[in-house]
Order: structure tokens, then C-alpha cells, then sequence
């Protein structure tokens, strides 16, 4: 059994999975029922000035009947008094020892920073999360996103919070920026102890086309939202590798942003993360996920010999490179599992007006000298049985794009194969650096006509 | 939408619950998220009457139901009774791919019914007839092959005329089909929703004396008089009460409100092995009659009735007796008793209290032979060109049951658009000479 238990400076947690601050973590009673779960920590949801919400709150969107696939929220932060929360927070730090128990904030005036700091920690929490990234309601305030848009500002606060507080100070980054390096730089600067990402993105999930108001609704109206849950990973997952990768960031990182499932997990901690924050696929499963979840890293660590979850981390941050750093001999072809197949011949759209040109039904006739090794044949089941439909694919014409495969419905039935080009690695920077760059047919090559 | 024909209130098929419900949103957006949409749909292919499924499934996923029912429509004009009698496992679900990914196939004819439910409650046209040619076309029968050559005949601009004996019109959907899978009445309203576009149904007239003058009269004839009575059983003891033939059964469970069985009913037997046989036994089955057997003279593997629906006759009850004919039909002081069956070289005695005779109709052999040139098969129906539908005359086209080929309603559908084709590029466009 891999050790699971992670150190995200100097916050100890017997598991990487944190309930991020939103709200599954609202209340002792919610956070305590997490805990018995077995949840390694929690953020709590930020505590300030408690706010007024509204109603409704939520927007989605689905893919093609699965639900939730994004979520949108316009809460704000904690609407219970302050003193409720910390006295709260002081009973679960108390009961449940071993787990990290970390709070998120949110003021405005230095003074306010530091009373809401030492209020805080005198609950005996682990840890501090500043909350820098909220996209709405509070950024109109000058809070949350209003803050972690400005560089200068995080660095500002991030250092007053390190002069204030005597536990770790993790600073929570928002999306809704350009180059998410620039915050990350500055949070470090500020004396940040560890990062966190991402916050919610900024969106609208769809509009009531009868109606015509977005969605939530709030009383014939509606405004921009915070967007989470599985459709965000991707743009999370790119942020957290740009912040391992960059030399002068040398902080831990707890990444947030569409986590489901433990793999959903391990490709962050693969890609720099220390530990995980999640939210949405608790507000859809419920906090009974952890079994799952700790499961699922535990039985990966031991089959991939790793004795613990530490292990993991950055694994996969330096298979990020540059685009010109990629090699441009490196070529894979579409391969068609004939058996597999379903005939439902998605791919050949695909390949027609979406890419280039390559795949095609049983009973056309490749051309001269290509190689497509299944045309024959498919041909020949084509004239056997009027209904057979697997097509096949011209090795030479595929560009090795993957489309087909991503629209395949079958498991594993369209695999890339790689091919001989029997040419040496070369990347395009390697050809800057050669000085072989040119391309024939180029602006500066063809006379205007 | 109201029809302008008459159904007696207290009718045997309102006793029937649904087999397949009409979808909800909901369900129906469901299953059509199910759909790969393949292209080159082999459901596209398999349709007989050559609808765009994987198309119309999308609209219904992307909740446009109105640009569904346009799509079914636009191949189809009886698109609801299809989508509640089309036997779709064998037929467009058949060829579904989903089948070789081990998942279930999409529910075809449910999404179908779904989609074109609106055009039977509101009777709204998508498409508008052309400018009219004033050539005329009789139609003699209102069955579906009838309904769907006249609709496709009005969109060209010709104008259809159909005469119908009975005094429903519709055919079979109207008389002949399980209670289950549609009503009498929805069968009414859809052929109401089709007339809307501009047909003439005339109903209780006879033309049987008056094919001269159709032939005089008219630019064009089309022959979509279906199947006839059921055949008779050559046996002791037929003549009487207790057996019935299996269209006069249906007949009476779906128009009339005099009771379709005798009181205490606990016994039945079903003879034949055909689609018509089996939907009789699941009729008796759901009625609650407790002993339903099907005597059957061949075993089930050469059963021409579906698969699918002697699966569903057996976990309604139904038994299948194989290799089995009656001989005698017992009766005592003329009251059926039952019937001395020879069942695999044995001789039984079976109790019934109704006996349903469905080994086949009959084909309207004496009026078909009053159509000057047409003729007629060994079967007794009507030989037609492949392509264009039309007889031995080259005015008069034929199609539906009463000629070769799957005795469905959407193929009753397909013969009709293509005889409707066939009139108008041969006969009925102007300057191409007519009557």
C-alpha cells in the first residue's frame, strides 16, 4: 500500500484530497461528515463580511445527456456570521486533529487582513488561503478577482498576510487573466508558502431562449458567473504545469479545477501538483467520492511501484515542452481495428471535412501508390456483404491529426500507429538554430501576381 | 384535432393499455442522445419508405421535435401509425450499429411516433401542393398505400379521389390493428391530419360496377384495396358460434361496443402462425382470458409472425402448440366445446370457449379481375412493375397488401409514393397525354 499522506508547506494532510473552499465546506456539520468520510482536508468556505445571495445561484451545461458536465455559480463568500464559522472551525480542527484544517479569507484594509488573520488562527487552523480569485460580486468590491488580476496587488497583500499570520499562506489564483505566470511570480514575491489554482472562470452558461435572460435566472435577470467542474480541467491543468515549469516559482502548488476521479488527481499531481482541491463532483456525488478517489491512487502507486503519493508529483512537467521544441520527424497514422469496428463510419466526416482526407468506405479504390493496407480487403468484404461498413484508412495521406480516433465511439478501435520516416529528431528550433527554417511557397517566396 | 367520423364509445381496445407509451420530452431527448448519428445511416438505408432516422433522431436531441416531424414527414405522411406499428427490430433498429457495441438499439419507432405526434394533434402541413395540374386520379381503397399515393399526388398538383367501401376510412390502421400499439381512433385522426392537405375521401361506395367509368373519368387508377376475409377452415363443426375469423375479430375489438367475448371466458385457441395470429393471442391474453393456445401446423422457427412478437405472445401467457391442425371442431347441442386437434401424431382433445381462425386472407380475386389487363399472381395478387407500381395497364398502378412484398405499413407507404411517382412522370405531367 503507497503512503498517500501529503506535506504542502508544512500542512499535513493523511491523504491529497482537499475539499476545496465553496460550498461543501460551509459548515462543521457538512466538513465533520466529510471527515468520518475520510477526506484528508478542507478549505474552508471564505470567511469575511458576511454578504446577502441570491437566488438561484447555479448554471450548467450538459454534453449530449450528461449532466453537469460544467458548472456556473454567482454565491458569494460564507452569508453566517463570522464568529459561527470560526467557532465552528475551531471544534473540527479539535476533533479531527490529523486532518488539515485551512481557511480561506477574504478582506479589504490591511487593518482588516490582520484582524481577519489572527481571528483565524487563533481557531488553531493549519493553514491561511487567500482568496484572490472570485470572479463576481466581490471583485465589484474590490475583492477576490479584483484582486488577483493586479500583480502588484497580490504581491502587496500576499505580504502583509506573511507579516500578519504564523501558519502557512497559500495563495489562491484566479483564471480570468492573461498569462497566469505573471500572478504566480508575484504571489512568490509577496511570500506566498504555496499556491493554489485555479479559481472559477469567468462565463455565462446558456440563455433561456423563451425568455431570453442567461442562465442562473435571478427575477428576469442574470449575470456573469464563476465556471467549474470537469469541462475547466484542461485549462487547469494547463495553468498548474506553466506554474511547475517556471524557474522562478519554487513554491508547492494545490491544484483546483475539474477533479472527478483519482486520475483526474494524479495527471495534476503528474503535472506539479502537491495535493487537490475539489468541489463540483462533491455538489454532484456527494463527499462518499473519497473512497474512490483514495482508492484509486493507492491501487495506481502500487502498480506503477511507487511507494508513495510524493512520488508522483512533476512526474509528467518535463514532457512539457515549446511547440518548437517538438520533433517534427515524429509521425503516427490512423490504425482501424476491423474487428472493433462498428461501422458507424463518424470517422470518415471526420476525416473528409474536418481534416485531411484520408479515411474512406469499403469499396473505393486507393490510389497509385499509396499504402493503405486494409482498401483490398475491405473491398473485396464489401462485395461478400453489401452491409459491411469498417473503412479504411491511406497511411500516406493521414497527417496523424487523431480526430477519427476522438470521435470513435468504440474503446481502443481507431489507435495511432507510429510509422518509420526514417529521418533524424529535428525540432524547429533546432532548425532556427541550423538556420534551415525556409518553406518554399511562403509570402516572400511566390512574386505577386 | 377532432375527426369527422363516428366511434362508438364504449369500444373493446380502450380496455388495452399501451404496449409503448408515447414519450415524454424528457425520454424521448434521451434516447435520441443515445444515437451515434452514423453517417450513410444504415437505418436510412433499411426504411422502406427511405426516411432520414439518423436526422430526425438529431433534431429530436437538439429538441427541434418540429424539424423532426418535417424530416419524418417529408418521406413519410403516416409517420405516427409507423412509429406505433413498425416492427423497427427488423427493419431500420435492425441494422443499428449499437447492436455490434453490445449496447441496446435506439428505440426507432418510439422517437418517430414522438416526433410526429404534433402533426396528428394539430394537423399542420409542412409542405404545400403544387400549382394544380387538373389531371384526376382515383384511389380505391383508403387504406395507407391509398393515403400516401393521394398525398404525394396532391403535392404534385394532381387531385386525388379515393373511394372506400367501409365506412371508416384508414384500412387496416383503422380496423386491423393490435389496440396496444395504436387506436381506432388515433388511426382516424392521422388519416384526417393527411386529408387536410386537400384529398377527397369518399367512404360506403362500392366501385366494383363502376370500374368503367373510373377508367373514363379519371386520369389514373390506383389499386390500394389490401387483403380480404379471412380464409375459412375446411372442417366439421365450423359453421357456429364461437369462432370467429381473425380480421372480423379485430374488427369487432376495435370499432364496435358489443362484447368481443363470450362471458367467463377461459379458454382460447388461435389458429396460425402469422403476425395477425399472434397479435390475436396477445389480444386475448391482455384481455385476461386465462388458457391462450396458438395451434400452429409448422414448428416456431418457420413461423412467418415475428420473432419478437411470439417473445413477447409467451411472456403474455400465449402457448404455441407446434405441428398441430385441427380436425374437428367440437360442439355440444351447437355450443362449442372445443377441438380435436392432431398435434405431433397424436390425436388431443382441447377445451375452447372462442376459436380465432387467422390462417390467412383471402385476396379480392373477383374484383381485382374486373381491372381490364391487370393481373394477377399465383397468390392472387397484383403484378406490378419494380420500379414504377404500375399493372398490366398502363393507367392503372396498384400497391400496399394487395400486391407482392413485406405486408407493413410503411411498405404500403413506400408503394404508394412510388406509384404516385411513376403516374406523374409517365401519365399526369402536362403535355405527356393522360386519359
Amino acid at each position: 500500500m503507497a503512503e498517500l499522506s501529503v506535506n504542502l508547506a508544512g500542512i499535513k494532510s493523511p491523504n491529497p484530497f482537499w475539499l476545496a473552499s465553496a460550498p461543501p465546506t460551509n459548515s462543521a456539520e457538512q466538513v465533520m461528515r466529510a471527515f468520518d468520510l475520510g477526506w484528508g482536508g478542507v478549505v474552508w468556505k471564505t470567511i469575511g463580511d458576511p454578504i446577502v445571495n441570491v437566488s438561484s445561484r447555479l448554471g450548467s451545461i450538459d454534453a449530449d445527456g450528461i449532466r453537469m458536465v460544467g458548472l456556473n455559480n454567482i454565491e458569494l463568500i460564507t452569508d453566517r456570521p463570522l464568529n459561527e464559522n470560526l467557532r465552528e472551525i475551531r471544534e473540527v480542527k479539535k476533533r479531527f486533529p490529523d486532518r488539515a484544517v485551512v481557511v480561506s479569507i477574504m478582506a479589504e484594509s490591511k487593518d482588516d487582513w490582520r484582524e481577519l488573520i489572527r481571528r483565524s488562527e487563533d481557531t488553531g487552523c493549519d493553514g491561511l488561503e487567500l482568496n484572490f480569485g472570485c470572479p463576481h460580486g466581490m471583485c465589484e468590491r474590490g475583492m477576490g478577482s479584483a484582486v488577483g488580476q493586479e500583480p502588484k496587488v497580490i504581491r502587496e497583500i500576499t505580504a502583509w498576510a506573511r507579516e500578519f499570520a504564523s501558519t502557512p499562506v497559500i495563495v489562491k489564483l484566479t483564471p480570468n487573466i492573461s498569462d497566469i505566470v505573471e500572478p504566480g511570480r508575484a504571489a512568490t514575491e509577496g511570500g506566498a508558502h504555496a499556491l493554489s489554482l485555479i479559481n472559477t472562470i469567468k462565463s455565462l452558461t446558456g440563455v433561456d431562449l423563451d425568455n431570453f435572460v442567461p442562465f442562473p435566472v435571478v427575477g428576469g435577470q442574470s449575470t456573469p458567473g464563476g465556471f467549474c467542474g470537469p469541462a475547466v480541467k484542461p485549462i487547469a491543468l494547463h495553468m498548474v504545469s506553466a506554474l511547475a515549469k517556471d524557474s522562478k516559482i519554487n513554491i508547492p502548488i494545490s491544484a483546483i479545477g475539474g477533479i472527478s476521479t483519482w486520475r483526474d488527481a494524479a495527471e495534476f499531481m503528474a503535472l506539479g501538483a502537491t495535493n487537490v482541491q475539489i468541489c463540483t463532483a462533491v455538489m454532484h456525488y456527494g463527499y462518499r467520492i473519497i473512497e474512490q478517489l483514495t482508492d484509486g491512487l493507492s491501487n495506481y502507486l502500487d502498480e506503477h511501484n511507487m511507494a508513495s503519493a510524493q512520488e508522483l508529483i512533476g512526474r509528467a512537467v518535463p514532457a512539457v515542452v515549446d511547440w518548437g521544441d517538438l520533433n517534427l520527424n515524429y509521425k503516427v497514422v490512423a490504425d482501424i481495428n476491423q474487428e472493433k469496428c462498428i461501422g458507424c463510419q463518424l470517422c470518415i466526416p471526420a476525416c473528409h471535412d474536418g481534416a485531411h482526407q484520408c479515411i474512406y468506405p469499403p469499396g473505393v479504390e486507393a490510389k497509385p501508390g499509396h499504402t493503405a493496407p486494409h482498401a483490398a480487403e475491405a473491398a473485396e468484404k464489401l462485395a461478400d456483404d453489401p452491409t459491411y461498413r469498417v473503412p479504411w484508412v491511406d497511411e500516406t495521406d493521414c497527417v496523424g491529426c487523431n480526430l477519427c480516433a476522438h470521435v470513435c465511439p468504440v474503446p481502443d478501435c481507431i489507435t495511432m500507429k507510429q510509422v518509420e520516416t526514417k529521418k533524424p529528431r529535428e525540432s524547429w528550433n533546432e532548425r532556427i538554430a541550423k538556420g534551415t527554417t525556409f518553406i518554399p511557397g511562403g509570402l516572400h517566396d511566390s512574386p505577386a501576381s | 384535432m377532432t375527426i369527422p367520423f363516428t366511434l362508438p364509445k364504449q369500444r373493446w381496445e380502450l380496455k388495452f393499455s399501451e404496449a409503448y407509451p408515447l414519450y415524454t420530452d424528457a425520454e424521448a431527448i434521451a434516447e435520441a442522445n443515445r444515437c451515434l448519428y452514423c453517417y450513410d445511416a444504415p437505418c436510412t438505408k433499411t426504411c422502406p419508405a427511405g426516411i432520414d432516422v439518423a436526422v430526425f433522431i438529431r433534431k429530436i436531441a437538439e429538441r427541434n421535435r418540429h424539424g423532426a416531424a418535417k424530416t419524418v414527414l417529408a418521406s413519410n405522411i403516416l409517420g405516427y401509425s409507423c412509429g406505433c406499428v413498425c416492427p423497427d427490430v427488423v427493419l431500420c433498429a435492425g441494422s443499428c450499429v449499437l447492436k455490434d457495441f453490445k449496447k441496446p438499439v435506439i428505440q426507432i419507432a418510439r422517437l418517430h411516433r414522438y416526433a410526429t405526434e404534433k402533426f396528428l394533434s394539430d394537423g399542420k402541413h409542412f409542405f404545400t401542393p403544387a400549382t394544380a395540374t387538373g389531371k384526376k386520379v382515383a384511389l380505391v381503397g383508403a387504406g395507407p398505400a391509398s393515403l400516401a399515393c393521394a398525398y404525394e399526388l396532391k403535392l404534385l398538383g394532381h387531385e386525388p379521389v379515393i373511394f372506400e367501401k367501409k365506412t371508416l376510412p384508414g384500412g387496416l390502421n383503422t380496423t386491423g390493428i393490435a389496440p396496444y400499439k395504436m387506436t381506432a381512433e388515433d388511426a382516424l385522426r392521422e388519416v384526417e391530419a393527411i386529408r387536410r392537405i386537400g384529398i377527397e375521401i369518399r367512404t360506403g361506395v362500392d366501385i366494383s360496377s363502376q370500374i368503367k367509368t373510373l377508367l373514363k373519368d379519371y386520369d389514373a387508377v390506383f389499386i390500394g384495396v389490401g387483403i380480404g376475409d379471412d380464409t375459412e377452415l375446411n372442417v366439421p363443426g365450423i359453421d357456429g358460434d364461437g369462432v370467429i375469423g381473425s380480421i372480423e375479430w379485430i374488427e369487432q375489438l376495435r370499432l364496435s361496443d358489443k362484447p368481443a367475448l363470450p362471458k367467463n371466458t377461459k379458454r382460447a385457441l388461435v389458429v396460425g402462425g402469422g403476425n395477425t395470429a399472434l397479435d390475436a393471442a396477445r389480444e386475448l391474453a391482455q384481455l385476461g382470458v386465462p388458457e391462450v393456445t396458438m395451434v400452429y401446423r409448422r414448428t416456431a422457427q418457420l413461423m412467418p409472425g415475428f420473432r419478437h412478437e411470439l417473445n413477447d405472445a409467451r411472456i403474455e401467457g400465449v402457448h404455441l402448440l407446434e405441428h398441430a391442425v385441427i380436425t374437428e371442431i367440437v360442439r355440444e347441442k351447437g355450443k362449442l366445446k372445443g377441438a380435436r386437434v392432431r398435434a405431433s401424431d397424436e390425436d388431443i382433445f382441447l377445451q375452447a370457449d372462442i376459436i380465432i381462425i387467422a390462417i390467412g386472407q383471402a385476396k379480392w380475386r373477383d374484383l381485382l379481375m374486373k381491372f381490364p389487363d391487370v393481373e394477377l399472381n399465383e397468390a392472387n395478387e397484383i403484378i406490378v412493375d419494380e420500379e414504377t407500381g404500375r399493372t398490366g395497364n398502363q393507367r392503372i398502378y396498384a400497391g400496399g397488401d394487395a400486391t407482392p412484398g413485406m405486408k407493413l405499413v410503411v411498405q404500403a407507404v413506400a408503394d404508394g409514393k412510388r406509384a404516385a411517382q411513376a403516374m406523374h412522370r409517365e401519365l399526369l405531367q402536362t403535355g405527356k397525354g393522360g386519359a
